[in-house]
Order: C-alpha cells, then structure tokens, then sequence
C-alpha cells in the first residue's frame, strides 16, 4: 500500500507543484509586498513547470489515491488548456491598468490565480464524487475572491457578492445530489456507481432526481441557462483579466468534470452491439434529453440576449454562455466523435475569446471604456487592434477561414452523423443570430466615426502587448487552415480511465 | 375522520423506532427550508443561513445513508463537506462586509448597479 501511494505521487506531480508554487507564493507576497511582478513570476514558474509534468503525463491511463483522481489523456487535454489559459491571463495581468488601482494587494491577485488554476486541474481529473465537489468548492472560492478583487470599485463587490450567493447554492443543490447517488448506491466512486446501476435494481425517478441536481452543480460551472443568472453580472462587474479567465478555464474544469461524471457514471460499458465509438446510456435516466433540452435553451437565450448589449464585457459574457450551448450539443452526441468536438472547440475558443477580451482590456487600459458606443473609430485610432477584434469576432461566429469555423464544423459534422439533425439546425440558427451582434462591433469599429475632434488621435499600444495580441491572434487564423495535428491530438485525448 | 386518527396513531407508534426513513424526512425537512429561505429572503446573511442549512441537509444525508449502507465513506465526506463550509463562509461573510462598506445595506435586491 505505501508503495502504491508513492507511485501514485509521482503521478501527481502537477498539482504537488502547484500547491508548493501557491505557498511559495503567498510567503513571497509577505516578503516583497512593494513589487508584486516578484509573485507574478513565481505563479508563472509553477505553471510553466507544472505545465511541463503535464505534458510529461500524456499517454497515461490510470487512476491514483484509490480512484480519487484520474490520469488520463482526456485529463491532460483539458489541464493543458487550463494551464494555458492561466498563463496568457498572467501576463495579461502584467499590463492591466484596471488592477493598479489595488496594487498593494496584487500579490494576493496572482497566488490566487495559482489557486484557482490548482481547482480546476483537480476538477479535470476527478474521478470520485467527493472530490468533483472539493474540486469545484475548491476553484469556486478562489473566484469568489477573485471576482471582487478591486474592492473599491462597487461593480466588484456586487459581482463577488452574486457570485458567491448562486455558487453556494448550486453546490449545495449540487451536494444534496450527490449525497442521494450515495444512498442509491452505496459508493461515491463513479467506476463503483457505474458498476451498481448496471445491474438495474437502482430507482429511476430518484436517480433523475439527484441526476438533475448535480447537473445544477456543473450547469453553473459552465454557466448553463437556467444556472446562468451570475454570469453577466460577475462578468461585467469582476476585473477583465478574471473574466477572461473564467470565461474559458471555468469552463474548461467545468466541461471536463461534467463529462467524466456523465460517462462514468451513465454509460452502459456492457454495450457490445453499438458501431465502435458510440455509447449507451444505461436505462433509468436519460440524461442526454435533459443536456439537449440545456444546449438549445442555452444556446438560443445567450445570442438573443446579447443582441441588446452595449457594454463590451457583458456582450462577450451572453456569447460565451452561447458557446457553452454549441459545446453542450457535443454532450448530446454520445460517441467519441462528439467528445472530439469539443476538445476542439475549446482549444479554439481558448484562443478567440482570451484574444477577444485582451484586446478589449486594452482599448479600456486607454480609453477608459468598455461601451461598445465608444468603439467608434478604433478601426482607424488603432488600426492593428482593429483587424485582430475583426479576426477574433469573425472567428466567435464561425466563418472561414478562422479556427471557429474548424470548431463549429466537427461539432455540426458529430451531430449530423449521429442523427441529431434539429439540434445542428438550431445551432446553425443561432450562429447567424449571433453574426449580427458581433458585427454590431465591426461597424462601430470602421463605419462610425467619433464626432468631437478630442478622439480622433491615434492610440498607440506599447510592442509587448502588440506581441501578446500576435501570439494569440495567429493560432486563430493557423488553426484554420491548417487544422489536421489539432484534430488528430483531440482524437487521441478522448480516452477516459475505466471507459471503453 | 377515524381512519385519519388511525393513521395519526401509526404514525406516533413508527415514530421511536428510528430508521433511515426518518433521517431522511429530516434532511428532506432542512433541504427545503434552506431553499426556501434563499428564494424569499433579501437579506444576504439570512441567504447565506439558507445555504448552510442546504449543506447541512446534505451531510445528513451523507451520514445517516453510511451508518445504514455500513461503508465509511459517507461520514469522511461529511467532514470535508463541514471544513469547506467553514472556508466558504469565511470568504461570503467577508464579502458581505464588503457589501456593507460600500453600499451600506446589505439587501440583495438594493445592491443592483449592474443591470441588463
């Protein structure tokens, strides 16, 4: 057993550098409170260094600590692109005009990134009920903080205060759920659950019922309608940087551990008569209706409410509660073509919207605003800005030749092959919808011009960030035209422990 | 009105012989006025008691379904349920704090600047 347990620590080395970076980091904070970059390179150490034992994990299929945490290519696909996501919103951080305004406490700022980062790789791998929910308490409480960072502004507080009330309630929906599986079955290990639904001797409509509940839990994760009500008002109110972050790593933890609960938990391995990479869903609860039913609602609400926005922040939150609803389709697929889908999708969208919010953090670091009224001119003000919004936007609707496009047409082409044709219309629907509001943007940008003579200098922007926008912007147009090593990598990362 | 007495009399009779039925209508009980009291009330201290009784029913749950399933690991996830809403509460009742400084109330449906 201590052997076993030592071995198992070596798989955990990502998290283990992590936690030691988060407590370095919080020693350091007391030690050099007058220059916060000493903190920030610290976070950015660990992560880059937990980064490379990540990438060292890839082709394990295992499960660790008594099937507490899973170490899978699925796993690694998603604490990739968490990791990432922490990075970019690292050095976003670097040149943030908004965060000065608390800069005795940044060092806080950025071990709590760490923090955050350290949730949702754990929820990635969870594999054990317990754990999914330590997991999501564990980022969720971070982020509390976090959205309310610059206190002294009274949209920050009110966004952690929302936050925190929809979050505690959701875990505890979530949590009550979660504690009828366990009188159900017996277990909290998802392997152990599987194993007891399987012989059918479980309650369906108590096992929807605590079915539905935890899926409260993961639907405000992803900020799923109808569990999406904090999303707008956290993401307007909290700093830019935090919204980009949980705009995509929030998700990414949210996405994974959903995925891994359904699978795990709802999927018939016995399964022997279906066309290689299709699933079953063991009878009782058909969860996959209730996902549709989630995706469509999600989707729809999303792009039609943003269509009125004016502020920049709660436009790009209403689309990113739109693009939950395109990758939850790839939920309802149920095959590993679906799963694919979506790995891509958010390789892609981890791209376009942390482009999308940088360039908006920094119009706001210069013109002190974030309405989409006062994007007027910036096509001609900031002519590089210009161009890479247009790319980003063109690419959160899904055209050619952007890597949006290359995400929307796995996902469509996943659910045309399993016969989900109404669901693909209605995502197609919605992504003409949301080519209006997104456009809005565009002509604000190049066809409106400022009236006072006051705005018509031009911005310049200092080389870094024109380098950072740089790194992002060209993956966008890369990964849409030259799209086969991401797709056959998704491919290969499909591979969850303990499932066919 | 017999067999309503009747059934009151069974009841009372079920009632001292515990059971996880009886456990399980507590839990029930709490769940549901900890939702409740989230959706009626407006004062953001009394929302977060709501959502303590919330988890509280939910550790219940927990333990009253591992002492009659005979595993144990319902009882430990009791306890990293309870630390965790220590933490959470720690971090919300800061929050609050923060709201009264700012705002000087701490009603939720006063504190609204960000709208639709």
């Amino acid at each position: 057993m201590p052997e076993q347990l030592l071995g198992d620590i070596t798989k955990f080395l990502p998290e283990i550098t992590l936690t030691v970076m988060f407590l370095v980091a919080i020693c350091a904070d007391l030690m050099f409170r007058k220059s916060p970059q000493i903190v920030a390179g610290i976070t950015l150490t660990g992560l880059i260094l937990s980064g490379a034992f990540v990438l060292n994990q890839s082709g394990m299929n295992e499960s660790i600590f008594g099937n507490m945490i899973a170490v899978d290519p699925f796993a690694v696909f998603f604490k990739v692109i968490i990791l990432m996501s922490a990075i970019f919103v690292i050095v976003f951080s670097l040149s943030s005009v908004e965060l000065q305004t608390a800069s005795r406490r940044l060092g806080e700022y950025y071990s709590l990134l760490g923090g955050l980062a350290l949730g949702m790789m754990l929820m990635a791998g969870a594999s054990n009920l317990l754990m999914m929910y330590l997991a999501i308490e564990l980022s969720s409480v971070s982020s509390y903080i976090l959205a309310g960072f610059t206190k002294e502004a009274p949209d920050s507080s009110e966004a952690s205060l929302k936050y925190v009330i929809y979050g505690g309630l959701s875990s505890g929906l979530m949590l009550y759920g979660i504690s009828i599986i366990y009188g159900l079955t017996g277990s909290l290990d998802i392997y152990e659950i599987n194993h007891v639904l399987a012989q059918g001797s479980v309650s369906g409509s108590a096992l929807a019922i605590a079915g539905i509940l935890t899926l409260v839990g993961f639907g405000y994760k992803i900020s799923a309608v109808p569990f999406h009500f904090w999303t707008p008002d956290v993401y307007e109110g909290s700093p830019i940087t935090i919204t980009a972050f949980l705009s995509v790593a929030s998700k990414a933890g949210g996405f994974a551990v959903m995925i891994r609960f359904f699978k795990g938990v709802f999927i018939d391995p016995s399964a022997t008569h279906l066309p290689e990479g299709m699933w079953a869903s063991l009878s009782g609860f058909e969860w996959y209706h209730v996902v549709a039913a989630i995706s469509v609602v999600t989707m729809t609400l999303g792009n039609l409410v943003a269509l009125w926005q004016d502020n920049m922040k709660r436009l790009l939150a209403y689309s990113s509660i739109a693009h939950a609803g395109y990758m939850l389709m790839g939920v309802v697929v149920l095959s590993n073509e679906g799963l694919a889908a979506i790995l891509v999708y958010f390789m892609v969208y981890l791209f376009m919207n942390l482009g999308a919010f940088y360039i908006v953090m920094v119009i706001a670091n210069k013109t002190g605003s974030e309405d989409v009224e006062d994007y007027k001119g910036i096509g001609k003000r900031a002519p590089f800005l210009g161009v890479a919004l247009t790319v980003f936007l063109i690419s959160l609707t899904g055209l050619p030749p952007t890597a949006g496009f290359i995400g929307k047409l796995y996902l469509f082409a996943a659910l045309l092959n399993s016969g989900w044709i109404w669901l693909a219309i209605v995502g197609a629907l919605n992504s003409v919808i949301s080519l209006y509001y997104y456009a809005k943007v565009l002509r604000n940008m190049y066809l409106r011009s400022e009236a006072s003579e006051k705005k018509t200098e031009m911005i310049d922007i200092p080389r870094v960030q024109v380098a950072t926008v740089l790194v992002l912007l060209v993956p966008v147009i890369a990964l849409g035209l030259y799209f086969t090593p991401l797709v056959e990598m998704a491919q290969a990362s499909v591979k969850m422990f303990g499932s066919p | 009105m017999e067999t309503w007495i009747n059934n009151l009399a069974s009841f009372i009779e079920w009632l001292p012989q515990v059971h996880l039925a009886h456990f399980l209508l507590l839990s029930a009980a709490l769940f549901s006025l900890g939702v409740y009291a989230i959706i009626t009330r407006r004062n953001a201290i009394l929302l977060l008691m709501g959502i303590e009784l919330v988890l509280n029913a939910a550790n219940i749950n927990l333990i009253a379904f591992s002492r009659y399933n005979g595993s144990l690991d319902g009882q430990t996830a009791a306890i990293f349920v309870i630390i965790l809403a220590a933490a959470e509460a720690a971090v919300a009742l800061a929050i609050v704090l923060n709201i009264f400084h700012r705002f000087s109330t701490v009603n939720v449906d006063e504190v609204s600047s960000l709208k639709e």
